[in-house]
């Protein structure tokens, strides 16, 4: 028996498990390019008007630093620029959670013991799970790559931007490999290599950011930093526009560098065992502890922390970006018909800043449906169980879930808002007064984070076992409704089933009461009848 | 007045009818011991008890109230064990057991503190690190060291070594003594020899028998195996006699305890050398159920108070 044995049928097995979340990633990733291919080629049909949008995206700051570097004025690689951050981030972290979910995750379950102990070679579980999660890789992205071609782009460039696709998502395949071997719990892999991902991301952005203007006027070069960054690398393969083939090396030199640490860490450390030791706790509770209130805080704290530190960076940096906007995007229409579909409103800054919030409002809804899909995890591993048969009922219980994710939100909403008013007033005068209006323009979002709250507890009330998936959906489909609403010029009836359709635009646009109040009596009726459900139902349902 | 009654209860998952009718009793001071293989519905009556999962149809009382409706008050009154405890991983096992007293309604710390001792339970470690045995140590322990009515216990030594299980044994016969109830589900019959008074054993989603060992044991047939001086003849045609089989010059058999004294007298004209009879064991009486599971056929009803 070698040390891989049994890897094609636990490859098997994995896609098994798997077949519906494989089929939406490889059947997603294509359709998503082709929607946006062919609205861009809609928006751009013409050397003129791509010359326009080339001038935008390499001299505004904010489009350098979301959309990354075009490579050119070829329709394709406008078409690459304007799709390459939703895709690559798609890929990066499907293939991180997916990495983990057959790893560290088996192990944790125990899963990993029952399968170890039978014909599987010591490497096998590692290798199945990195062969689904390549295989699917290059599977969307020779999809992708079809999909191109099909709205008429040439064959090579689509190949390219595939490829570059499919390297982000290798990369990050390799990262997760090492992550899930490290920490102990699925949790804190998808943590971690989550957070390679949003560093990722800031290098990427930095070297766009610092980049320079190209020879013939159209094109960025960006700087070192974005050498560092596996994000980085799939923008420099320069599809469409003159494809640097070499640069895919990088991302698979990653992947089997992360392969050899994995393979060595899985080598020299025991089955459920990780490089980061477990630490003791104390022997008594402390009395904060002892209520369901206090039980939720300690479990939401650690999150909710790592959530206030991106969210503080991504403000403060978001706002003294603002300060550019005003100078860089007025002499541009084209810049400023898409922050002003974002944002709203007439004043060219005041549409970014509201499209900042508007952005962080989309995102903290991330926080909500993780802090509130904890009910779901507690339902299926058990805790649930043991909690409801002391003295402490449902509602109760569901309550304080409810409650805890809302001021979390809260918490985050406002701290994006005081961030983001902080930077700008720094970089362009009155910090005070900038806190305060962007603080109270972050709030008038929370409206729709608690619609979020009130769907994800009514789907698990009332269908516990479809709330994980239809959650995320839900979600997902709010921010391709706020993203690609505008671009994909749906009819306004589609968008209005976001609520953060409904929230006021502030600062760009005055507040109106009537939305807020009509969202947050939907949400309290969710929560209504998410408790009203689980009143009634077994758990585990 | 019984601390728990259940009448015809009825409980379907799907298609699937999890518990048949299903009756128990357990009165006030005893540890009743439920018994049955894995599925047969054991962990599915304690969570209708527990109020977690809605009954179809049937009567289920538990301390005089309702396990659905009044669970918050019930559960102020009882103590649970799960069978697969879950904890969270990134508490430690002391504050776990603080936690699970606390939402209970309070713990007896000395009582804790005596526990963590004798079931050697190390309370600064995380969760995630215990074993199967230990984190059912530290439910037992928060169960234990709550001041309560009744206790539902479902399978609680499953991962407990021999040297804790008699622990165990020690602590629930206390409760007892002080008075409190006990329903414990299990499928080590020896601890259930050892603590129960009163047995029911459960099937395919039925209580097949029920009662105290001895009833139980009186209601069973008897193993007979005798040694004559002439062949033993006409056996077969006896009430109540059954199984008759030869065993080395003797003869094995097994009798209904109604007819044991006509067995003797018919014996007794062939000569009886030497004669043991050996009651069932808790064992045999579970297997006669659990084996004619897998030929198919209905066991054969010996009584209990279905």
């Amino acid at each position: 028996m070698s040390s891989f044995t049994g890897t094609g049928r636990l490859a098997r097995l994995a896609v098994r498990r798997d077949r519906i979340r494989l089929a939406v990633w490889v059947l997603g990733t294509p359709l998503i390019g082709y929607a946006l291919a062919e609205s861009v080629a809609g928006f751009y049909p013409d050397e003129q008007t791509r010359l326009g949008y080339a001038e935008t995206a390499v001299s505004s700051v904010v489009a350098r630093a979301f959309n990354g570097p075009i490579a050119g004025t070829e329709l394709g690689a406008v078409v690459v620029t304007e799709t390459y951050l939703t895709l690559a981030l798609l890929a990066a972290l499907l293939s991180t959670f997916a990495v983990v979910r057959h790893t560290r995750q088996n192990e944790e379950t125990g899963r990993a013991e029952l399968l170890g102990a039978s014909a599987v070679g010591r490497y096998a579980l590692l290798t199945a799970a990195l062969v689904v999660v390549v295989g699917a890789n290059l599977l969307a992205a020779a999809l992708l790559a079809l999909a191109f071609v099909g709205t008429g782009l040439p064959v090579a460039g689509s190949l390219a931007a595939g490829a570059a696709i499919a390297g982000v998502g290798v990369a990050f395949t390799g990262i997760a490999a090492v992550a899930a071997q490290l920490s102990v719990t699925s949790r804190g892999a998808n943590a971690l290599a989550a957070a390679t991902v949003g560093v990722a991301f800031l290098l990427r952005a930095a070297g766009d950011v610092l980049g320079e203007r190209g020879a013939d006027g159209a094109r960025l070069i960006s700087a070192w930093p974005t050498w560092l960054s596996p994000l980085g690398w799939g923008t420099q393969v320069r599809a469409f526009a003159g494809e640097r083939w070499w640069v895919l090396a990088l991302p698979v030199a990653l992947l089997v560098a992360g392969l050899a640490v994995a393979f060595l860490l899985a080598e020299r450390r025991d089955v459920g065992a990780g490089l980061l030791a477990a630490r003791r706790g104390p022997a008594r509770a402390a009395s904060g502890l002892l209520s369901p209130a206090g039980l939720t805080w300690r479990l939401h704290r650690g999150a909710l922390a790592g959530w206030a530190v991106a969210v503080a960076v991504l403000g403060l940096s978001f706002g003294v970006a603002g300060h550019e906007v005003d100078a860089m995007i007025s002499e541009n229409p084209a810049a400023a018909e898409v922050i002003a579909q974002l944002g709203g409103g007439s004043k060219l800054v005041e549409a970014y800043l509201a499209a900042m919030l508007g952005l962080f409002a989309l995102t903290i809804g991330a926080y909500v449906v993780q802090a509130l899909l904890r009910t779901r995890g507690d339902e299926t591993d058990g805790v649930l169980e043991a909690l409801l048969a002391t003295a402490v009922s449902r509602t109760r219980w569901l309550g304080t879930q409810v409650l805890g994710a809302v001021l979390g939100a809260l918490a985050l909403v406002l701290l994006g808002g005081v961030t983001t008013g902080l930077g700008y007033g720094l970089a362009a005068g009155d910090p005070i007064g900038w806190t305060v209006e962007l603080g109270g323009a972050a709030l008038l979002r929370l409206p729709a984070l608690l619609v979020v709250a009130g769907l994800v507890t009514a789907l698990f009330g009332a269908l516990p076992r479809w709330s994980v998936a239809l959650s995320w959906t839900v979600l997902i489909a709010f921010l391709l409704l706020w993203q690609l609403g505008a671009l994909l010029d749906l009819p306004q009836a589609v968008l209005n089933l976001s609520p953060y359709t409904h929230v006021p635009s502030a600062p760009a646009a005055h507040p109106t009461v009537l939305p807020l109040v009509g969202l947050t009596v939907v949400a309290a009726a969710l929560v209504a009848v998410g408790l009203a459900a689980f009143r009634h139902r077994d758990t585990p349902g | 007045m019984s601390v728990i009654s259940i009448e015809s209860l009825v409980k379907t998952f799907g298609g699937v009818r999890a518990l048949d009718g299903l009756d128990l009793r357990v009165e006030p001071g005893e540890v009743h011991g439920f018994l049955g293989p894995n599925g047969s519905g054991k962990s599915t009556t304690i969570r209708i008890l527990l109020g977690l999962l809605r009954r179809d149809s049937g009567q289920v009382r538990v301390l005089d109230g309702d396990p659905w409706r009044d669970a918050v008050a019930l559960h102020r009154r009882l103590a649970y064990v799960p069978g697969d405890v879950s904890l969270w991983p990134n508490l430690s096992g002391g504050e776990a057991i603080d936690l699970l007293g606390a939402l209970r309604g309070g713990l007896d710390q000395r009582r804790r503190d005596e526990l963590l001792q004798r079931f050697d339970l190390d309370p600064t470690k995380k969760c995630r690190t215990y074993s199967k045995g230990n984190r059912q140590k530290v439910a037992i322990v928060a169960a234990l060291a709550s001041d309560v009515e009744l206790y539902v216990l479902d399978e609680p030594t499953s991962g407990l070594d021999p040297l804790m299980e008699a622990v165990f044994q020690e602590e629930v016969r206390q409760l007892t003594q002080a008075g409190a109830s006990v329903l414990l589900s299990s499928h080590v019959l020896a601890e259930v020899e050892a603590l129960c008074e009163r047995v029911s054993i459960i099937r395919e989603g039925r209580v097949v028998e029920s009662g105290t060992l001895s009833e139980l044991r009186h209601l069973a047939r008897t193993t007979v195996t005798v040694e004559t001086g002439r062949p033993v003849t006409g056996l077969e045609a006896l009430p109540g006699v059954h199984e008759v089989r030869p065993v080395d010059g003797r003869v094995r058999l097994e009798v209904e305890p109604a007819h044991f004294d006509a067995l003797l007298g018919h014996l007794i004209r062939f000569e009886v050398r030497a004669l043991t009879s050996a009651p069932p064991t808790l064992e045999e009486l579970f297997l006669r159920h659990y084996g004619d599971s897998a030929n198919g056929s209905r066991p054969a009803s010996v009584g209990g108070d279905r």
